[in-house]
């Protein structure tokens, strides 16, 4: 048998899925959620790369490597954000984020 | 079954099951772990597919960068984990279903797609044959999508600034340089002649007095 487009998109997918029940599953764990968001956003690089090699257009890749830079400066991002609330609050729980709640 | 399909299901079914584990394991830390393998299984499949460069770049800014910032925080915080895993259960029902409707879904088009025959027409950058994966990028990456490019490193920048700016702690009774108090000093600040008479000696206010305008 050949591993055609159809079986990575299929890996893209259950991975996709995985980051969202990730999401739903550890809803106090910010870290964990931001690990979830790291595996939803290698999903799409994965369904970027298939097609890319697929058709034959490079552009795909581009766009994936793209997508890995914002998913880095993402992650560097939340984790400042993660140390500066845990270090005035003493928490991460996202039940006990709520200051800016009216 | 030829190696390719062999090497394919290895690499997916590690790669899934540790992205099971990762949202799913009790320590975050063994999350984080499980997170680097997930990366690691995934630059196989690129490798696989043909993608040899973002396979390495996969590997130096998940394995190397993102997932150490990771463990990093995760040590670094004192938080009882334990305690954010309390109602796991309870969220499990309502996660099943959305994630079953969600792969369901996502499968449905998987199962049924076909490419249009107008998108082979519509390709804007056709990989060159006889050149490395590496070269096609920059073909493209440096020519057509500079801009982009450019934006990235803009991206990065902004987002180191913001970390630095955000966990940047000035401490108290910490003496700091003051580079306009350096630039400013003049030789009449910091130097006075004294006249000495001999056998007399400096007095006192002559040399409380030096101190003063040397530190001045």
């Amino acid at each position: 048998m050949t591993i055609g487009l159809g079986h990575y998109l299929s890996v893209a997918a259950i991975l996709f899925t995985l980051g969202i029940f990730g999401i739903f599953l550890n809803r106090k764990n910010v870290i964990i959620i931001l690990m979830s968001i790291e595996l939803i956003l290698l999903a799409v690089n994965i369904n970027l790369v298939a097609f890319s090699t697929h058709l034959g257009d490079i552009t795909g890749q581009i766009f994936a490597l793209l997508v890995l830079t914002v998913a880095a400066a993402e992650a560097a991002i939340g984790l400042a954000i993660l140390v500066v609330f845990f270090r005035n609050r003493g928490t991460i729980a996202v039940e006990d984020i709520n200051m800016m709640k009216g | 079954m030829n190696a390719v399909a062999v090497f394919f299901y290895l690499f997916a079914c590690v790669l899934v099951a540790s992205a099971f584990m990762v949202i799913a394991s009790k320590n975050p830390v063994h999350s984080v772990l499980y997170l680097i393998l997930a990366f690691v299984n995934a630059a196989g499949l690129f490798v696989m597919m043909g993608a040899e460069f973002l396979a390495m770049i996969l590997i130096v800014v998940y394995v190397g960068a993102v997932a150490v910032l990771f463990l990093f925080v995760v040590m670094m915080l004192d938080v009882d984990f334990a305690e954010l895993k309390q109602g796991v259960l309870q969220y499990l029902p309502i996660g099943m279903v959305i994630g079953g409707i969600f792969l369901a879904e996502i499968l449905l088009v998987v199962g049924t797609w076909a490419i249009a025959p107008a998108t082979k027409g519509a390709i804007t950058a056709p990989i060159p044959a006889g050149v490395t994966n590496t070269e096609a990028i920059g073909l493209v990456l440096y020519t057509k999508y500079v801009y982009f490019f450019q934006i990235s490193g803009l991206i990065l920048l902004v987002a180191m600034i913001g970390a630095i700016v955000l966990t940047l702690r000035h401490k108290e009774r910490v003496k700091r340089q003051s580079i306009a108090d350096q630039v400013a000093r003049t030789p009449a600040m910091a130097m006075k002649v004294v006249k000495v008479k001999t056998g007399q000696g400096l007095g006192s206010n002559e040399i409380s007095s030096k101190d003063a305008g040397s530190a001045a």
